[in-house]
Order: structure tokens, then C-alpha cells, then sequence
């Protein structure tokens, strides 16, 4: 806790100090007053009378680092880049992957998933599962934001959900500022 | 017959002007609140898609506050606790009868006086009626069975006998000056020039009682900074218990007190329907202008000032409360009674020995 000041002699009188806070919050009520009638008259839109933003219709910019919700890449043939090594779900600290894992007849990879599901109503977003990846399979770069849903179940994520989108290296322009 | 339709015709002009007023200012309280820090406010509520700037909110709520179970507590007092919000809006909005809201208005031999009962005892039936609003927060507060509920209440009752006293003694100054008790009659004695520029309004003659006043009736609103009995963030206050149009007609009821202080602030200090320079022929001004206006269009003009006046207060009620934060308990009685009754007392003192000498 601070010192606590004495208030000096014009301070005492308070009223002096309300009227100083009531010209303070007048001048913003007045200038965003003044602007928002402009605007209705199209003028000096660019000077904006809020700070904050209308967000369904209108979406402030988020860093592209920024981690949202996970696709799986998928291979050439479409096929999930995943070998079901789990390294995702023992990293996980909410536990909320869950993978059974099928062996599949090619040279090169010896697993796929059989089952992959991310329930993100327990997901907290922190990333791990990303970086333990070892074949870049994982990704939360989708820039879907609005996961809210009114029941648990539809918000779990099946393989098809995860897999069931672009391909694309950047999906920020698609999938977050279209309108 | 032919004086009662007068009457009821004054009774609905005045009851729509405040009532609508009082709306209003619940959704104005949002947008104002909403421009002062910046932000949008209230905007969703729409119909066809037609959003009016969010004015459809006032509709919404009240639909709302309609449809909501109205609930008893179940060891409460179900008489008191239904009959507490009345009271309330009652004596909230009793107080218009005697506020004058225009001089008077001649139509051919008849002459009706834009006011609904002038009485000589005005003033005092005012403070009786503001005084007896306790009784809705103190009933409300008791018939909750709920012990918030209580502390509200009793919070409520103390802080609102507190301010209705300075009330009263911050305006026995305007009552010295004018001579009368009728509010009819305080208005027309403010009627007149001081140096012959300044309007002899109230707030001129006494700053000092204005300034008391506008603080009592806050207090008498219940609103933040003084909204102890309310206290929504730690008690609820006396409204605890209360849902459905009840608890709208709490809510409403401080809007109204919001309306009521503004005209009495206006009647008592800013000359009531008085525009300055304004005779009953038009324009006079002290540097020898002159614009001829014919006397309806005065009575209508005056009519109009009255009603801006009271939206101004609303708006600087509706400013202060949004930028103060709430008192403590301690700080606001130690308010009242050691520095605005003292002042007060001090104010009808002055006001006595400049009235012997001049």
C-alpha cells in the first residue's frame, strides 16, 4: 500500500474535483458524440468513436502465431500425415486426445489412426501436441475461434473433422477474415 | 364537467412527458455510459433487422421484465412485499401534481394554468411525498426475509432521512427570496433581471443551495455515488427478493426520482419555464432588441424550455453517476450531517441578513 497523500486546499473542497472528473468523461461523451453523428453523414469515418470492436460483423486482427483450432495435414493421396505414434496424446496435459492406432500395408509408414479425436471442450490450447509432433501431422493454425457450442458432445473432434480442412500452408485469410 | 377535462387532458400531457422521459433514460443511461468510456452501447435489439440506434431495448427489457416469474419469498411478507414497489412509484410520481411545467395558456376567455393543483402548500406536500418513499425501500428491505434485503433497507431509510433534511433547509433560502411556498410563485419571483442583464434565477441567488440540493436529491435517487442501499456489487440492497415488474417498478421508480429532481432543480434554481428576455409579447432584450412573438407561441416555447431544462439535469445526473465511484457508509453521513447541514443552516442564515439589509 502507498503513502496516503493529504489532499491539498483545493482538493479539500472535493467538489472542484468532481468537477474536474465530470469535464474529463463530458469531453469523451462529447467528442464520440460529435463523431458518431459525422458519421451517420458519412464523414471523417476514418476517426473511429470507440475502442471496441462490433465482433461478429467486425474482427480485430490476432497475431498469426496466434493458436486456435487443430487440422491434421493430410499426404498427397489425402490420407492423414499421422503414423499414430502418440506422441501427441502422452504429451497432452489436459488428456483430451484419444488415438487407436491400425497398421496399414506401405513401405514406408508402419501405423495410421484408426480412431483420432481431440475433445476440445478439454483442449487448453497450449500447443505441446504441435511441437512433440514428429511429422508435422498437427497443427492449431486453422484460425477457427468460435468453438462454442451448447452441448460436450459436438464439441469433440472426430478424424473427419480434423482432417476436413484446406491443405493450405496459411489459412488466416480464409478462414478468419472472410466476412 | 368542463373543469375536469382540463385536468385530465394536464393529467395525460404530464404523465406521458415523464414517463416517456423516464424511459428514456434507461436507454440513455446505457448510450451515455457506453460514450463516456468509449464503447458502442446497447445496439442489438432489433426488428426486421431495423436496430433505431438500439432504442428497441427499452422495449425488449420491458417484455422482458413482464414475462419473468414473479416471485415471493416464501417466509416473507407477501402484503408488504407486493405493495412496497408501488409505494415507491407512487410517491415518486405523486410529486408532479404540484410541479409547474409552463405559465398559463389563454384560450379565448378561459385561462388554464399549465400545472395541475397550485396550491400555496406546494412545497411542502413535494417534501411529504419524497419523504414517504422511504416507506417503499424500508418495506421492501423488511418483507424480503432476506438479510441483505434488511441492510438495504435500513441503509436505504437512514441515508434517505439524512438527505431529505438538507433537503428541506437547502431550499428555505428560495423560499425567503420568493416569499411563498407555492411553486407557482417561485418560478414567477425568479421572473425578473438582477444588474438588469443576469436572470434573477435561483442558481445566481443561491449557489450555495443549489449545490446542496442537486447532492440531496441525488442522494434521494439512490444512485451511484450514493448507492449504498443498492450496493448491486456486495448486498443487492433492498431489491434482493424482488423479480418480474416489481423489481421494474424499483428500477423505473429511480428513473423517475432521476425526472423528478431534474424539475425540481429547474422549478428552484434555473427559473422553471422562464427562457431569459422572454415576455408575455415576445423578446425583450436589455440592449434594446425587440422580436414580437405572439403570447401562444410564447406559452409553447416556454412549455418547450421547461421539458430541455429537465432533460439537461437528467444528463448531468445521468454524467455524475458515471463518474463517481460510491461513497463509503461513514463518508456519507459524515457529509450530510457535519458539512452540508452546517452549510445549509449557514446558507438560510446568510440569505436572512442580506434580505434585512438590502
Amino acid at each position: 500500500m502507498g503513502e496516503k497523500k493529504d489532499l491539498n486546499k483545493i482538493q479539500f473542497f472535493y467538489l472542484t474535483e468532481i468537477i474536474r472528473g465530470i469535464c474529463i468523461t463530458s469531453v469523451h461523451f462529447f467528442k464520440n458524440f460529435a463523431l458518431h453523428i459525422l458519421h451517420l453523414f458519412g464523414v471523417a469515418k476514418d476517426k473511429k468513436a470507440m475502442v471496441t470492436y462490433q465482433y461478429p460483423e467486425e474482427k480485430r486482427e490476432i497475431t498469426r502465431r496466434a493458436r486456435t483450432r487443430h487440422r491434421i495435414m493430410k499426404r498427397e493421396d489425402g490420407s492423414p500425415r499421422c503414423v499414430a505414434c502418440m506422441m501427441c496424446e502422452t504429451v497432452c496435459p489436459a488428456r483430451c486426445i484419444y488415438i487407436v492406432a491400425k497398421e496399414v500395408e506401405s513401405p514406408e509408414i508402419e501405423k495410421a489412426p484408426e480412431i483420432f479425436e481431440i475433445d476440445t471442450a478439454k483442449c487448453i490450447y497450449c500447443g505441446y501436441c504441435v511441437e512433440a509432433c514428429p511429422e508435422d501431422a498437427i497443427r492449431m493454425d486453422t484460425f477457427i475461434l468460435d468453438t462454442a457450442s451448447y452441448k460436450r458432445d459436438s464439441m469433440l473432434l472426430t478424424l473427419e473433422d480434423l482432417l476436413n480442412h484446406s491443405n493450405e500452408e496459411d489459412l488466416y485469410e480464409i478462414n478468419y477474415m472472410k466476412k | 364537467m368542463s373543469e375536469i377535462i382540463p385536468i385530465l387532458i394536464k393529467i395525460a400531457f404530464l404523465f406521458t412527458c415523464f414517463m416517456s422521459l423516464a424511459a428514456f433514460l434507461t436507454w440513455m443511461e446505457r448510450k451515455q455510459s457506453a460514450l463516456m468510456q468509449d464503447r458502442i452501447g446497447a445496439n442489438r435489439a432489433d426488428i426486421l433487422g431495423f436496430r433505431a440506434i438500439g432504442l428497441f431495448h427499452i422495449i425488449a427489457d420491458s417484455l422482458k421484465m413482464f414475462f419473468k416469474e414473479d416471485f415471493v419469498p416464501k417466509r416473507g411478507h407477501k402484503f408488504l412485499h407486493t405493495f412496497a414497489p408501488f409505494i415507491s412509484a407512487f410517491c415518486a410520481m405523486a410529486v408532479f401534481a404540484v410541479i409547474p411545467f409552463g405559465n398559463v395558456l389563454k384560450i379565448g376567455k378561459h385561462i388554464y394554468k399549465l400545472q395541475l393543483v397550485d396550491t400555496n402548500v406546494a412545497l411542502l406536500l413535494l417534501l411529504a411525498f419524497l419523504s414517504y418513499g422511504i416507506y417503499g425501500v424500508f418495506f421492501a428491505g423488511i418483507s424480503s426475509h432476506n438479510k441483505y434485503g434488511l441492510l438495504g433497507g435500513l441503509r436505504g431509510s437512514a441515508q434517505m432521512l439524512s438527505y431529505e433534511i438538507i433537503m428541506g433547509i437547502s431550499i428555505v433560502g428560495m423560499i425567503m427570496i420568493s416569499g411563498s411556498l407555492s411553486l407557482r410563485d417561485i418560478v414567477v419571483s425568479q421572473n425578473r433581471l438582477l444588474f438588469g442583464f443576469l436572470p434573477a434565477w435561483g442558481i445566481f441567488l443561491q449557489p450555495l443551495a443549489f449545490i446542496i440540493f442537486l447532492t440531496a436529491g441525488m442522494a434521494e435517487t439512490k444512485r451511484t455515488p450514493f448507492d449504498l442501499p443498492e450496493g448491486e456489487s456486495e448486498i443487492i440492497g433492498y431489491f434482493i427478493e424482488y423479480s418480474s415488474m416489481k423489481f421494474g417498478l424499483f428500477f423505473l421508480t429511480d428513473f423517475i426520482e432521476v425526472v423528478v429532481v431534474s424539475a425540481l432543480v429547474t422549478v428552484f434554481f434555473f427559473g422553471g419555464w422562464e427562457i431569459p428576455y422572454l415576455t408575455s409579447h415576445g423578446f425583450l432584450f436589455p440592449w434594446g432588441w425587440k422580436i414580437a412573438i405572439s403570447p401562444i407561441i410564447v406559452t409553447i416555447l416556454q412549455v418547450i424550455a421547461f421539458w430541455f431544462k429537465v432533460f439537461f439535469f437528467c444528463w448531468l445526473q445521468l454524467a455524475i453517476r458515471w463518474t463517481l465511484p460510491r461513497f463509503r457508509y461513514d463518508q456519507l453521513m459524515g457529509m450530510t450531517w457535519k458539512m452540508l447541514l452546517p452549510l445549509a443552516i449557514f446558507n438560510v442564515l446568510i440569505t436572512g441578513l442580506l434580505i434585512l439589509i438590502l
